[in-house]
C-alpha cells in the first residue's frame, strides 16, 4: 500500500467525521498556539531584559557600599558608607588600574524640582562627565556635563525626559532654569529616552556636578558625603574581570583591609546582572511553558479520544476492510496516519494562530513575543508527534479486531 | 509464521500451489475434514460447527441453506477465512488455512475470495469505483489508473458501466449490491463467497441479482450462496443443508 493510498484514505475517514476532526484540531490548535506565544513571550522578555541592562552601560562595573556579608552578618548593599572620592580618584590611577578606562562616582538623592509652578519630585545624581559615557547615556539637546563644569561648581543640570515633560510640559527645558531643593540650576541638556531597567526609571533623573551636589546634600546626615556608587568601566568586555581584581586590591589596600571576605564595598558586573535577569525570565519562561504544554497533553487525549471513538464507530468498515485483504498492518497504519494527520492539522493551524498572537498580542500586553525559527517548527514536530503516539493505541485497537465480530455487530 | 508480500505478483504465503499460468495443480478448490467450531470456554461454549466436512470443486455453484443459528454464518466465515476452525482441517487450493498468519489469511481473502453481505457494506462516502477499488489497494497495486481501469471493467461486467463516480447513496440498493459483487470479483479471486445476497432487496432486484451470479458462475467462477430461501438455493446446482452446526442433507439438482 502505498503512501498516496493512505493518506487519502485517512483524508477520507477524516472528512466523514469533519465536525469532529475539526474539533479535536482545535484542542491541539490551542495547545500549541499556547506554547508558541508563552516561548516567544518568554524570548521577548528576554531580549528586552538583555537589551535593558545592556542599556545600563558598557563593560561597567559597579561599586557599591558595605558588603552582602561582613563578618558573618549580612548587610546588604549599601548598608554602610565607605566610598570617598578618593576612592574614586585612586580608581581612576592608570598605573594601578590600567584596565579601568572610565570611573564615574556617584551619590544620590531624591529632591524637589520646581520651575516656574511646576513642581516634580526626582532622583538627583552628582557625577562627574565620565558618567554619560559609561552608562550608555546620551544628551539628545543642549549639552552634556564637562570635567569644567565640575571643577567650577557650576549650577548645571541634566534632566531625564519624564523631568523635562513635567517641568516644562510647553517649551524647551534646555537653558531654562530649574531649582533643586531651592537652589536655582541652568538646564544645560535633555538626556535621551531610555526606558526603565530593572530597579529604576531612568528617565525620571536629574544629573549634576558632583562637586555642587557636595554643597546641596551635605547637610543631610553624616553619610550625606559618601558615595552611593562609583562606575566603572573596563577597557574592553575582555578584561571585566581583570579590571574587577584591579579595583578589588586597590579598594583593600585604600580602606587598609586583609582579604576580600572583610570588603567593606561590593563590586557587581553588569554581565552578571544579565545572567540574573535572563535566567530569571527563563524561568518564567519554563513556567509558562509547562503550563502550554499541559494544555498539549489535554490536547494529544483528545486525539486519543477522537480517534478511539472513530475505532469503535467503524467496527464494521474495518471488518469489511479486513474481509477485503488487509492486514493488521495495513488497518494500524490506516488509524496511525489519520492520528498524525490530525496532529499535524492542529500543529500547521496551531502555527498560524501562534502567528497572528504574535502580531496582536504585543500591543494588548505591552510586551514583545519574539517567535524563533527553532519554536515553529518544533511546535510542528511535537504536534506531529502527539498524534502519532496518542495514535498508537486506538489504531492497535483496529487492527487488533476479528473480522468477523467487526461485521457481525450490524 | 510466513512472511506476506503485498506485490502483485508473489504468490507466497498463500500456501496454494499453483502452475505458471496460475491455474492450481490438482484436488478440490475447498475441502472441509471434520471441522468444528466453538465459541466461548467451559459451561458457555457454544458449538457453531460440529464435524462438518464438505467439497467444493471448482466451477460449482453451492446454497448452503439452513435456519439463523444453524451455524451456515459460521461456515461462511470458515470457507471466507475470515475465520479459523477450533478442529479439523480446512484446505483452500490444497492449502491447510490453519497453518496461515493472520496476514497470509488477509491475501487468501484478498486474491482467492470475494466476498458479498446481506448488508452490503459500501463505504458509504467514496464513489462506486473507490469502493471497488479497495481490494486492489490491499493488493498492492500500485498505478491508481490501473485501479481505475479494473474497477470500471468489473463495474461494467455487473451493468454498473454509467455508475462508476455515483456514491453508494445514490444508488439504489439493488444497485449497491452490484457494486459489491464487482469489489468482490476486482482481483478475479476462485470462489464468490455471498452470504444472503438478496436478504436486503426488493424481488425484482433480487432476480436481477441472482441472474448476474447465473453469469459469474456460468463464466466459470465457484459460487458458494448462503441463503434460507429455497427460491434462491434453487439457482444453484447444489443444495446443503445445515441444522444446529451438522450437514443434514447435501443435493445436487443440475449437473
Amino acid at each position: 500500500m502505498s503512501w498516496i493510498e493512505l493518506v487519502r484514505g485517512a483524508l477520507d475517514g477524516l472528512v466523514e467525521r469533519r465536525s469532529r476532526s475539526a474539533l479535536t484540531v482545535l484542542g491541539l490548535l490551542i495547545g500549541i498556539a499556547a506554547v508558541i506565544l508563552t516561548v516567544g513571550l518568554g524570548e521577548g522578555a528576554q531580549a528586552q531584559v538583555g537589551s535593558a541592562i545592556s542599556a545600563l552601560g558598557t563593560n561597567m562595573l559597579i561599586v557599591t557600599p558595605g558588603s552582602t556579608s561582613t563578618g558573618g552578618v549580612s548587610g546588604g548593599l549599601g548598608s554602610a558608607s565607605t566610598l570617598t572620592l578618593a576612592d574614586a580618584a585612586a580608581l581612576g590611577s592608570t598605573t594601578d588600574c590600567p584596565q579601568i578606562s572610565r570611573v564615574a562616582p556617584v551619590t544620590q538623592h531624591t529632591a524637589a524640582l520646581a520651575a516656574g509652578v511646576n513642581n516634580w519630585t526626582a532622583p538627583v545624581v552628582g557625577t562627574t562627565s565620565a558618567y554619560l559615557s559609561i552608562r550608555n547615556r546620551q544628551v539628545v539637546l543642549g549639552r552634556p556635563l564637562t570635567a569644567a563644569d565640575v571643577q567650577r561648581q557650576a549650577h548645571v543640570a541634566l534632566i531625564g525626559t519624564q523631568v523635562a515633560q513635567n517641568l516644562f510640559p510647553t517649551s524647551r527645558a534646555v537653558g531654562r532654569s530649574v531649582e533643586i531643593d531651592g537652589v536655582p540650576f541652568t538646564v544645560v541638556g535633555e538626556l535621551n529616552p531610555a526606558g526603565s531597567s530593572a530597579n529604576a526609571n531612568e528617565d525620571n533623573l536629574v544629573v549634576i556636578p558632583i562637586s555642587v551636589a557636595e554643597g546641596l546634600f551635605g547637610s543631610r546626615g553624616p553619610n550625606a558625603q559618601s558615595l552611593s556608587q562609583i562606575l566603572l568601566s573596563a577597557t574592553s568586555s575582555g578584561n571585566m574581570s581583570s579590571a574587577y581584581q584591579e579595583a578589588e586590591t586597590l579598594l583593600l589596600e585604600l580602606h587598609q583591609l586583609p582579604s576580600s571576605s572583610s570588603a567593606d564595598f561590593t563590586i557587581t558586573p553588569q554581565t552578571s546582572l544579565l545572567a540574573t535577569a535572563s535566567s530569571v525570565s527563563k524561568t518564567m519562561t519554563v513556567l509558562l511553558a509547562s503550563v502550554a504544554a499541559i494544555a498539549l497533553l489535554v490536547g494529544g487525549i483528545g486525539v486519543m479520544n477522537i480517534m478511539l471513538v472513530s475505532v469503535s464507530e467503524r467496527v464494521q468498515e474495518i471488518g469489511l476492510r479486513k474481509a477485503l485483504g488487509a492486514t493488521p498492518g495495513m488497518i494500524l497504519r490506516q488509524f496511525l496516519v489519520e492520528a498524525t494527520l490530525l496532529g499535524l492539522a492542529g500543529g500547521l493551524l496551531g502555527v498560524g494562530l501562534g502567528l497572528v498572537g504574535s502580531l496582536v498580542l504585543p500591543a494588548l500586553l505591552h510586551a514583545p513575543i519574539v517567535i524563533s525559527i527553532p519554536a515553529v517548527v518544533g511546535a510542528v514536530v511535537v504536534a506531529v508527534g502527539i498524534g502519532l503516539c496518542f495514535g498508537v493505541y486506538p489504531a492497535a485497537r483496529a487492527a487488533h479486531l476479528s473480522p468477523i465480530d467487526a461485521l457481525r455487530s450490524a | 509464521m510466513m512472511e506476506v508480500e503485498t506485490e502483485p505478483p508473489k504468490q507466497t504465503g498463500t500456501a496454494v500451489e499453483r502452475s505458471s499460468d496460475g491455474s492450481v495443480l490438482s484436488g478440490p478448490l475447498l475441502e472441509l475434514a471434520e471441522v468444528s467450531k466453538s465459541y466461548g470456554e467451559g459451561a458457555a461454549q457454544v458449538l457453531a460447527l460440529r464435524s462438518v466436512s464438505l467439497v467444493v470443486e471448482r466451477g460449482d455453484y453451492v446454497a448452503i441453506m439452513g435456519q439463523s443459528g444453524s451455524g451456515k454464518s459460521t461456515l461462511m466465515h470458515i470457507l471466507g477465512c475470515l475465520d479459523v476452525p477450533s478442529s479439523g482441517s480446512y484446505r483452500l487450493s490444497g492449502g491447510n488455512v490453519a497453518d496461515l498468519s493472520e496476514a497470509a489469511l488477509a491475501d487468501v481473502r484478498n486474491r482467492q475470495v470475494g466476498f458479498v453481505f446481506q448488508q452490503f457494506h459500501l463505504l458509504p462516502r467514496i464513489s462506486a469505483w473507490r469502493n471497488v477499488e479497495l481490494p486492489l489497494i490491499y493488493a498492492g497495486v500500485r498505478q491508481r489508473s490501473t485501479r481505475r481501469q479494473r474497477a470500471e471493467q468489473a463495474l461494467a461486467a455487473v451493468g454498473l458501466a454509467d455508475r462508476v463516480d455515483h456514491r453508494p447513496t445514490q444508488l439504489s440498493g439493488g444497485q449497491q449490491q452490484r457494486v459489491a459483487i464487482a469489489r468482490a470479483l476486482v482481483t478475479d479471486p476462485d470462489i464468490l463467497l455471498a452470504d444472503e445476497p438478496t436478504g436486503n432487496l426488493a424481488s425484482d432486484q433480487a432476480d436481477e441479482l441472482l441472474s448476474i451470479f447465473d453469469t459469474v458462475h456460468e463464466l466459470g467462477r465457484t459460487v458458494v450462496l448462503i441463503t434460507h430461501d429455497p427460491d434462491v438455493a434453487r439457482r444453484s446446482q447444489r443444495q446443503v443443508r445445515i441444522r444446529d452446526g451438522r450437514i443434514v442433507s447435501d443435493a445436487t439438482t443440475r449437473p
